[in-house]
């Protein structure tokens, strides 16, 4: 079978910092990752292509940069990747992201065989929208599995596909037709280690690198920040609170007793719902 | 592949247009809809919640709030309508088909996409559960239009254009975004950020039915069986009234276990900031913030949480917000109420003592405070 993985690169958030003056992003020096939630969907396609034998190709649209990325995801073990880079494609959102992505999935269809899956991680941790993934199942009309804990039963030869799919009160088991879309669950499985001769293959591996035109795209104007229907018109850092924190004096007796005073003061009536919450009721 | 990617900085493909320049055939789209959640004939809260934020915009546009329910046939779908109307609502649009007992993509899309095309909202909000968030993207793609996500703050402009304020690079800062010329504008709201309205009963209201025209075998995906999840195994964070976390500045996974020791004397829920869970030190479903769960209590007890915006946003409807950390610069007691500067690691025993002696029902000072 032949599957698609599409990952994003992002800034390792947990090394973003703010300045502390003038309240702007210092984007200077902050690594880049494979977005973590997109490795538990590479891990899935992997996994797949390991039982039901064919190949996995990784997608992502970035700039080019994101190279790093795709030669990452290689030394796991995925067979190709894909670079979707063009000017066109700055300042997208999530519906002009997945017009881009989608005509680069049809480009890979024809190019290398029409894919029965596609894999996204649930959601980016610096976008955090979760929308990508059933933006592109939409536009290619793939029948979509969005927060898959598991994959089960796939019959090559029907087409089907059985999956646990987490919903709000407890998980589903679907059963449905490929070709479809999968966004992964974190913690559904873990990254395997890529081996030596993987390592060697990714980094002596051409990436294959498409502009617009190269993956078909028809119409520029439906990518990049022109083809967004959402505009971001004010960036902002949240303002303190008017009121300042009251803040307990340490050097006193016990500021144990002294801060639960002052939580008893402002809140006059918790006592009694935290003796009755305390015991249990 | 996200909101974050979008710069406010022209790029070389051109400007879009920052203007509001609605077509004809947009100026059609009135009035604000909550897309009313259930599963298995329980209504989602978030729903509720949605509902509180929707009457305030439409009370500013002066249009109506509608609610969409969709769901299967009978009484569950028919009293979520009549419910809607106690939390604000003025028009109830039901699609109701046996077909929609579970919730389907394909489906659920149909239903509401057709529903939006018939009587045209220009504003329609969606909790950012994961039936929303896999509802809303694909209704938005159907439709062309704009979907803003996980929205912290919802409201009107002069123009009557829907600003939606959501965390942008990774939590660290906060942005306002607009869906000017394409209708209706999406947005989803995560469970427990808008407050929950007063319910008040009102049995009036409009209810309008729309069919499905669906077959089950135009459906491809089919539910082999649901799993529901037993209430013991689930953290009741989001609806706790008391809430104590924990932040890297515990400095080890070992004194995670102080503040689960004051949690259980407070009968609280206990839980944790992002870095502990990318740690491994906690479970991802403590964790509080953007990207786990936000949460209203009436006493919210942060030890070691330094109160990234990520953080913030997961923590500012709590009624009192108390501080532990070391370092005074920390932005948590920018939000916090109390604050308190010393190291939680030796705090957190004293407190959980005192809190244990004041609360036990042989207590004497008790009342005298």
């Amino acid at each position: 079978m032949h599957i698609v993985v599409c990952i994003k690169q992002v800034p390792d958030s947990a090394q973003i910092r703010v300045h502390p003056v003038t309240n702007t992003i210092m984007r200077q020096g902050v690594p880049t990752i494979i977005n973590p939630y997109d490795l538990f969907a590479i891990e899935a396609a992997l996994a797949l292509r390991d039982k039901q034998g064919g190949e996995v190709t990784i997608l992502t649209m970035g700039p080019p940069s994101a190279e790093d990325s795709l030669r990452k995801a290689l030394t796991y073990g995925a067979d190709r990747a894909v670079l979707l880079t063009d000017r066109f494609f700055a300042g997208a959102d999530t519906l002009a992201t997945s017009y881009a992505l989608a005509a680069a999935i049809r480009k890979i269809g024809e190019t290398y065989g029409t894919p029965d899956i596609v894999f996204t991680g649930k959601q980016t941790i610096d976008g955090d929208t979760a929308q990508v993934g059933p933006g592109i199942a939409k536009r290619i009309g793939l029948l979509q599995l969005t927060y898959v804990a598991k994959i089960g039963d796939i019959n090559l030869s029907a087409k089907t596909i059985e999956v646990e799919r987490r919903s709000e009160g407890g998980v589903q088991v679907l059963r449905t037709k490929m070709p479809c879309l999968i966004t992964m669950l974190e913690a559904s499985n873990e990254i395997r280690r890529g081996d030596m001769a993987s390592a060697l293959r990714a980094a002596r591996a051409e990436i294959v690198r498409w502009s617009a035109q190269d993956a078909g795209v028809e119409d520029i104007s439906k990518c990049g920040l022109r083809g967004s229907p959402t505009i971001v018109k004010r960036v902002f850092a949240p303002t303190a609170r008017a009121e300042k924190a009251t803040m307990i004096d340490v050097a006193g007796g016990s500021p144990a007793d002294a801060l639960i005073s002052a939580i008893l003061k402002r809140q006059t009536n918790l006592e009694a719902d935290l003796v009755a919450l305390a015991r249990g009721f | 592949m996200s909101e974050a990617t979008k710069k406010p900085a022209a790029p070389a493909s051109g400007r879009a247009s920052t203007k509001k320049e609605l077509a004809e055939h947009f100026k059609a789209y009135k009035h604000v809809w909550v897309f009313v959640e259930q599963e298995r004939g329980q209504v989602h809260p978030v729903s509720w919640e949605l509902m509180g934020a929707g009457r305030r915009l439409a009370d500013k546009l002066k249009v109506d709030l509608a609610a969409v329910v969709i769901g299967p046939e009978g009484d569950a779908t028919q009293r979520a309508a009549a419910e809607s109307f106690c939390y604000g609502a003025d028009i109830a649009y039901v699609v109701a088909d046996d077909l929609l007992t579970d919730y389907r993509n394909e489906s659920y899309t149909k239903a509401l996409t057709d529903v939006v095309n018939t009587f045209k909202p220009e504003i329609l909000l969606l909790g950012a559960t994961t039936l929303g968030r896999d509802l809303a993207g694909s209704v938005a793609t159907t439709l062309l239009t704009g979907l803003t996500a996980d929205c912290t703050d919802l409201d009107v402009d002069a123009d009557g254009s829907l600003a939606a304020t959501r965390p942008t690079f990774g939590g660290s800062l906060l942005c306002t975004i607009y869906t000017l010329n394409f209708r209706p504008q999406m947005a989803t709201v995560r469970p427990r950020v808008m407050s929950m309205p007063v319910r008040v009963a009102r049995p009036v209201g409009r209810v309008v039915t729309h069919p499905l025209g669906l077959v089950e075998d135009d459906i491809v995906t089919k539910i082999l069986s649901f799993l529901p999840d037993r209430d013991s195994t689930k953290s009741n964070l989001a609806y706790a009234d008391v809430v104590v976390a924990g932040g890297l500045g515990l400095g080890s996974p070992e004194n995670f276990q102080l503040v689960r020791q004051l949690a259980s004397v407070l009968g609280a829920e206990f839980g944790c900031s992002r870095p502990l869970v990318q740690k491994g030190w906690a479970s991802s479903d403590r964790q509080i913030g953007q990207t786990g769960k936000t949460i209203r209590p009436r006493l919210y007890i942060a030890a070691g949480i330094s109160g990234a915006i990520q953080h913030r946003v997961g923590v500012e409807g709590a009624d009192l917000i108390v501080a532990i950390n070391t370092d005074k610069n920390a932005p948590i007691f920018e939000f916090a109420h109390i604050g308190i500067i010393t190291d939680a690691i030796r705090l957190l025993p004293a407190l959980t003592e005192a809190f244990r002696a004041r609360l036990s029902p042989h207590s004497r000072d008790r009342i005298a405070s």
